[in-house]
């Protein structure tokens, strides 16, 4: 162009100005432009999301949905073991330990301790420890239990006691089919006689001892426990005038297969009056439904974020489309590509990040209330689980964004101007 | 434009076009509908390259740029106004004004205002654009045309949905912007707008029909 105004030129030419205007932003320092740029992108994307929030609710609940369910689950998951092996412990005991070949018919309680002693306190939910003695009661036989009736109840919540557990001196507890026998009732009394072999100078004599008790409850199990009379380790010693010998000691603990394998095969090694069992069944039992059981909620999780993912790509290329007029303008005005995915992006990764914020703290409500009603317990909170809720919300929301807003970029700007 | 052609298909939008616009001009555009002179506009709007011939800008062919070239020079050198308008629904007209600065260079309230105010409508500068009038969006429109000072502002149908009186207010931005050596090209059926410019050229099917500077300078043709 030749400059045929040369005159005019009062002020500036614009070329100048331009270019003054550029070059000044650069001599001036460009920490000042890029922080008003970064001020302007923040000002145009908030703009757009609170200005047109009735545009951007539906990606929005679908992202708080999707991030809801994945905080919950993903708590639920790695609660899950906590939570199962609570349950499983309320089936009973998972090892237990019985006198070897060396204790000669009984453990100690040092053996016992010497066990215990393997096992982390975090692991052990409870152990009861069994001293069986046959006695009688007017003759009959009967086979009676001195129990830490206190343990007993922590590894056996499955037992279902008419009545009350012994918690005085002279009280017993007595299985359902033992009470039948003997006709016994809730309050009554009976005396329990224990023959007792003294020695004196060299012979042996029979003596009798007998205690009596006060019916405290009946037992019902459905199992063997109601073929017995249940007295504290206390009574029994009054009973055997003699220091307990255990026959058997029950160990709930809250671990795997694998651990509990570790931790028998440790005290098998460490404590050689007391040979450990697992009890196969029930540890078998709760590795498969606990393994079963993430899988589900891994699976549910995957789907319910690829369902959040197709319902925001699906709003997002509404979004796109029904704004390429402005990106048509945007471009107009020198918005290079870079530029417009900047913006789109942008305004998708803060719906991810707010869905996502939303939805983690939803989610520890939505797992606290599955907890509460399927486990009878309160959860854990995981404050990890914020940030990792909210980078998933926004890789989620980043993916959905991606072809949309790859798309936004090819709109041609000359469309604004032919007002198409 | 040096034997500039646009083709779609079998239609000849423009047909071998020898245009040239001084820098300073104020040139109206005007011609039926179809006559191609969108399909100018776009080009020297750089938002279109032309199937054959020249574009000079600055000495600079256009036709050859890439399309981040382009871009570029729409930022750095071109000022639009739409008869629609075009502004963005959710940011408020400062706001609109500022978009310009920032795809151009640095974004400042404050410079945006005082556009704003010269055109009129510092009071409004915080309104949405569907709180302000026809003529205000119009002139909102203006402002941020010629924030980044720029050497052309083109104009397609500015006055198009405007009454009487915003019409006069924008036809005198055009004289104040015009006075201080901004290059007008606008495109017009309103023959009041066209009479504004200091040159007419007329487009009918594609080809220069006439064009006031052949008397003035005795150059262009088509």
């Amino acid at each position: 162009m030749t400059d045929k105004r040369q005159t005019v030129g009062t002020a500036r030419t614009q070329g100048q100005a331009a270019e003054s205007a550029r070059t000044q932003g650069q001599a001036t320092g460009t920490a000042r432009t890029q922080a008003a740029r970064r001020a302007m992108y923040f000002r145009m994307i908030t703009a757009s999301f609170a200005r047109r929030f009735s545009r951007m609710v539906v990606a929005l609940l679908a992202i708080i949905v999707g991030a809801t369910v994945l905080s919950g689950l993903v708590t639920i998951y790695y609660d899950m073991p906590r939570q199962m092996g609570m349950q499983f412990r309320s089936y009973g005991a998972n090892m237990i330990l019985v006198p070897s070949d060396s204790a000669q018919g009984g453990m100690t309680r040092a053996d016992i301790d010497q066990a215990l002693a393997q096992v982390s306190n975090d692991e052990l939910v409870g152990v009861s420890t069994y001293h069986y003695e046959n006695c009688t009661i007017n003759a009959s036989p009967l086979v009676v239990a001195g129990a830490d009736l206190e343990a007993t109840r922590a590894t056996s919540p499955y037992w279902y006691v008419t009545g009350e557990w012994p918690d005085e001196p002279g009280e017993v507890l007595v299985g359902l089919v033992e009470a039948d026998f003997f006709s016994l009732e809730v309050g009554d009394t009976v005396t329990i006689t224990h023959t007792l072999v003294a020695s004196d100078d060299g012979r042996s004599a029979l003596e009798e001892s007998s205690v009596d008790f006060v019916v405290s409850g009946l037992l019902d199990t459905g199992g063997s426990e109601e073929e017995y009379f249940f007295i504290s380790n206390d009574d029994m010693a009054r009973l055997t005038q003699a220091e307990p010998s255990y026959n058997i000691a029950e160990l709930s603990i809250q671990a795997d297969a694998e651990r509990l394998e570790a931790l028998s095969e440790a005290i098998s090694q460490e404590v050689p009056n007391v040979t450990p069992q697992l009890v196969k069944r029930l540890t078998t039992s709760e590795t498969t439904v606990l393994t079963k059981l993430q899988a589900l909620v891994f699976l549910v999780t995957v789907v319910v974020l690829a369902l959040t993912m197709i319902c925001v790509a699906t709003t997002m290329t509404a979004v796109v489309t029904e704004r390429r007029r402005e990106i048509g303008l945007r471009k107009a005005l020198g918005a290079s590509d870079k530029s417009i995915v900047l913006e789109f992006m942008g305004e998708g990764l803060l719906q991810g990040a707010l869905g996502g914020l939303i939805g983690a703290g939803l989610g520890f409500g939505f797992a606290q209330l599955v907890s509460t009603n399927v486990f009878n317990s309160s959860i854990t909170f995981r404050p990890l689980l914020i940030p990792i809720t909210v980078l998933a919300a926004l890789v989620v929301t980043g993916l959905a964004c991606a072809l949309p807003v790859r798309n936004a970029t090819t709109v041609d700007p000359a469309l604004v101007l032919k007002g198409e | 434009m040096k034997n500039v052609s646009k083709i779609y298909g079998e239609l000849r939008a423009l047909d071998n076009v020898n245009l040239t616009i001084e820098q300073g001009e104020w040139v109206a555009i005007m011609g039926p509908s179809g006559s191609g002179k969108s399909t100018a506009m776009n080009i020297i709007g750089c938002m279109d390259k032309p199937t054959s011939g020249e574009v000079l800008l600055d000495g600079q062919d256009i036709a050859k740029l890439g399309r981040r070239e382009l871009t570029e020079i729409r930022r750095d050198k071109i000022g639009l106004i739409f008869q629609q308008f075009h502004l963005i629904s959710y940011l408020t007209a400062v706001e609109n004004v500022m978009v310009a600065q920032y795809y151009h260079s640095l974004p400042d309230e404050a410079e945006a205002l005082e556009a704003l105010e010269r055109v009129g409508l510092a009071d409004r500068a915080k309104h949405l654009p569907s709180q302000l009038s026809g003529g205000e969006q119009q002139r909102v429109c203006v402002a941020r045309a010629l924030i980044n000072h720029p050497e052309i502002i083109l104009a397609d149908e500015p006055t198009g949905n405007l009454d009487e009186q915003n019409e006069r207010i924008v036809l005198d931005l055009f004289r104040q912007l015009h006075s201080e050596g901004t290059t007008l090209v606008v495109v017009t059926h309103d023959a009041e707008v066209g009479a504004s410019a200091e040159r007419i050229i007329t487009l009918e099917y594609g080809r220069v029909t006439s064009d006031n500077a052949d008397t003035k300078f005795g150059k262009g043709n088509g």
